[in-house]
């Protein structure tokens, strides 16, 4: 397992109205190098730095090395991007190219307003 | 086990199968599902597909040990393990023994969100891992088409489908997907146009307010298959496909020859009885007798220590054997020796091919050597003659490949038929049978009686005699009828005429006695006359006699005088 801690940017202006935040735990589930999985990455450590002023943890999760994860966590397309912490648990999948919905999806899109 | 069995429809392939293990599939398909490739089973809700998945996987286990890998996209685990167990397969301690890999996918769409482009690679890295997990030769997804409800992008889907069936080739795993049916389509994503090797239909439908399951095979790529429905039973033990369009006239004939249970009836047929092996037809009117017949018959073959299966469409088992009780036939003993085995259902309970169903499933499993079946009439309401004959046939080739006697009685309720005219419908069945006996209703002077023939009994001299039927406490009687220059007389008519007869017979005796002692008594005279005759010449001889001597001794003394006057006159000569 690869586990990438990410450590945010120090200085970002504080809005007043954001909840209390806490640490966020990100996994994303990968199968192998391929173009999908490298642009997902890419596309969701510039939505956390972008949006996210908290802690966050990303997590990549090579499922052709732990295969059983598949199992274990339903996996079922790749990449799936699975928001632990905070709860509720949410999943998205694709290559999160579509920021958008991927706000939508980690209910950022409110926070960010 | 059943590896051997071939039919003669399907001919041998260049493709190897993998027997799945489900009842007569193996038979219709000529050895079982393509070996290492995926099939796919179609049908709508609650035909059966989930269980033909799951049967497929669990007999591949036991009965052929290829372990294999479930995947349930609608049933939880728990849900299919307690589903199951009613069936008899206790998933879990398959899974225990490392031999099955049970997996539920849940996809929610609500809880998805699509973000941009991705593929199914963890589906394929899931079932890789399940199959390398347990050394899986046989995988079975039910259902598949879940997919198109959790991800959006059909076009990712597709070819990821496309994919995946290639990768099931390429693992050479034998795979059962499962998928629903479509409005045109056979399945509702046209999941066939993937799998070009074998697809097949579950079907399960209303004719007649009764629901039949079917089973078709569309394509069998490479194979020779059967492409009519076959019908097909969900019971407690799983599927049973029923193979039986298949019979051929193969079957070997029997020279043995077994008792009806009427000594009188084996008398008629040639003085032995019919051939074992045969079908015999008992056709009659309502109320003559048929059902006795055919408890008669199994009486007898229980008392040969035979077993028999009776199926009766019209009395409970306990109403049959309390009315048979009172000809002196008594069924239970045998019942309870477990000789006798009776199934008791309505016709109308199920579909005419589930009845077939459970009877060749019962006869599979009882293993009789005499089954009967009363009436067949009874078939008629849930099925044309065409269903029925069908039916039948398929029952007697099975009861015939076993050398199982059958005996169908069949009622036959039209009174305007002459004696013994024959029902349209008895006429298609009438060529499935072997040996036919016809009981009538006879009326006449205020009373009804029977009178039995036998139609045909082929393979043996038969008598070609109206008998009169009778049942009495002791059983079944076939008595001589009246044959007289004033026709034919049954019941009691039969029996004047027999007294009739007796009377005049006994006249006939007195008057010869009469004229004898006539002759005898004009022998006497005529005895006397000659003894008197014959004394009147005695009397006469004796007097003739007596004159005879006096004229005798007359003579001599007129001679010697003669002589002495000669002397006297000395006449000298």
């Amino acid at each position: 397992m690869k586990i990438l801690p990410i450590t945010p940017k120090t200085n970002r202006k504080k809005k007043s109205e954001e909840p209390a935040s806490e640490a966020w735990i990100l996994r994303l589930y990968v199968a192998g190098q391929t173009p999908n999985s490298l642009t997902a990455f890419d596309n969701l450590r510039k939505i956390c730095e972008e949006y996210l002023e908290c802690q966050y943890t990303i997590e990549v999760i090579d499922l052709l090395k732990n295969p059983q994860l598949a199992k274990d966590h339903q996996i079922i397309a790749v990449p799936t991007l699975i928001r632990n912490l905070p709860t509720p648990v949410k999943k998205i999948i694709g290559n999160l190219s579509n920021t958008e919905k991927v706000l939508v999806g980690l209910d950022l899109r409110m926070a960010s307003r | 086990m059943k590896k051997n069995k071939t039919n003669a429809n399907a001919g041998t392939t260049e493709f190897k199968k993998v027997p799945s293990g489900i009842k007569g599939f193996d038979d219709i398909t000529g050895g079982g599902l393509p070996k290492g490739r995926p099939s796919l089973v179609s049908g709508g809700p609650g035909c059966g597909k989930t269980l033909f998945a799951m049967e497929f996987i669990v007999r591949g286990i036991t009965d052929y040990s290829e372990p294999g890998v479930f995947i349930a996209f609608e049933e939880k685990i728990d849900d299919l393990k307690k589903n199951f167990k009613s069936m008899g397969f206790d998933l879990d301690e398959l899974v225990h023994q490392k031999k099955l890999v049970l997996d539920h996918i849940t996809i929610e769409r609500t809880e998805i969100e699509e973000t941009g482009e991705y593929d199914l690679e963890g589906l394929f890295i899931r079932l890789g891992s399940m199959i390398d997990e347990i050394g899986a030769k046989r995988i079975a997804i039910d259902t598949l088409e879940a997919l198109f409800s959790g991800f959006t992008n059909e076009a990712i889907l597709r070819s990821e489908l496309r994919r995946l069936f290639l990768w099931l080739k390429d693992r050479g795993v034998t795979a059962v997907v499962t998928g629903e049916r479509g409005e045109r389509t056979i399945t509702k994503y046209g999941l066939e146009e993937y799998v070009a090797d074998c697809v097949i239909t579950l079907d399960h439908r209303l004719m007649n307010q009764i629901a039949t399951r079917r089973l078709r095979i569309i394509k069998y790529r490479g194979s020779v298959h059967g492409t009519d429905e076959y019908p097909f039973l969900i019971s407690s033990d799983g599927i049973s496909v029923l193979p039986i369009t298949s019979m051929s006239l193969t079957h070997k004939a029997s020279e043995e020859r077994i008792s009806s249970g009427i000594p009188r009836l084996d008398t008629m047929l040639g003085g032995k009885g019919f051939y074992r092996g045969s079908s015999i037809l008992v056709s009659g009117q309502a109320g003559t007798g048929k059902t006795s017949i055919a408890a008669t018959f199994i009486h007898a073959a229980c008392k040969r220590n035979e077993k028999c299966l009776f199926f009766i469409f019209e009395e409970s088992e306990s109403q049959l054997m309390r009315n048979m009780k009172s000809i002196g036939i008594n069924l239970e003993p045998w019942v309870k020796k477990g000789l006798l085995k009776f199934h008791a259902v309505r016709p109308t309970a199920y579909s005419l091919e589930m009845h077939l169903s459970v009877m060749l499933k019962l006869i599979g499993e009882f293993k009789p050597s005499v089954v009967a079946v009363d009436p067949i009439s009874n078939l008629y309401p849930i099925g044309d003659d065409i269903q029925v004959r069908s039916m039948l046939m398929r029952l007697i080739d099975f009861a015939k490949s076993l050398h199982i006697t059958g005996l169908f009685t069949n009622l036959s309720n039209d009174e305007n038929y002459g004696v013994f005219a024959i029902e349209p419908t008895e006429m298609h069945v009438s060529s499935l049978m072997d040996a036919w006996l016809i009981l009538k209703n006879v009326e006449g002077n205020g009373e009804r009686n029977r009178a039995f023939s036998i139609i045909k009994s082929r393979g043996m001299a038969h008598s070609n005699q109206l008998r009169e039927f009778v049942l009495s406490d002791k059983g079944i009687q076939l008595l001589d009828v009246y044959k007289g220059r004033e026709g034919v007389f049954f019941g009691s008519a039969r029996m004047a005429q027999e007294s009739g007869e007796i009377d005049n017979r006994l006249r006939k005796n007195e008057e010869i006695e009469r004229k004898k002692r006539e002759i005898e008594s004009k022998r006497k005279l005529m005895e006397i006359e000659i003894e008197m005759l014959r004394e009147k010449y005695a009397r006469e001889e004796v007097d003739m006699k007596i004159l005879i001597g006096q004229d005798i001794s007359r003579e001599r003394t007129e001679a010697k005088t003669t002589k002495e006057i000669a002397t006297q006159r000395q006449v000298d000569r």
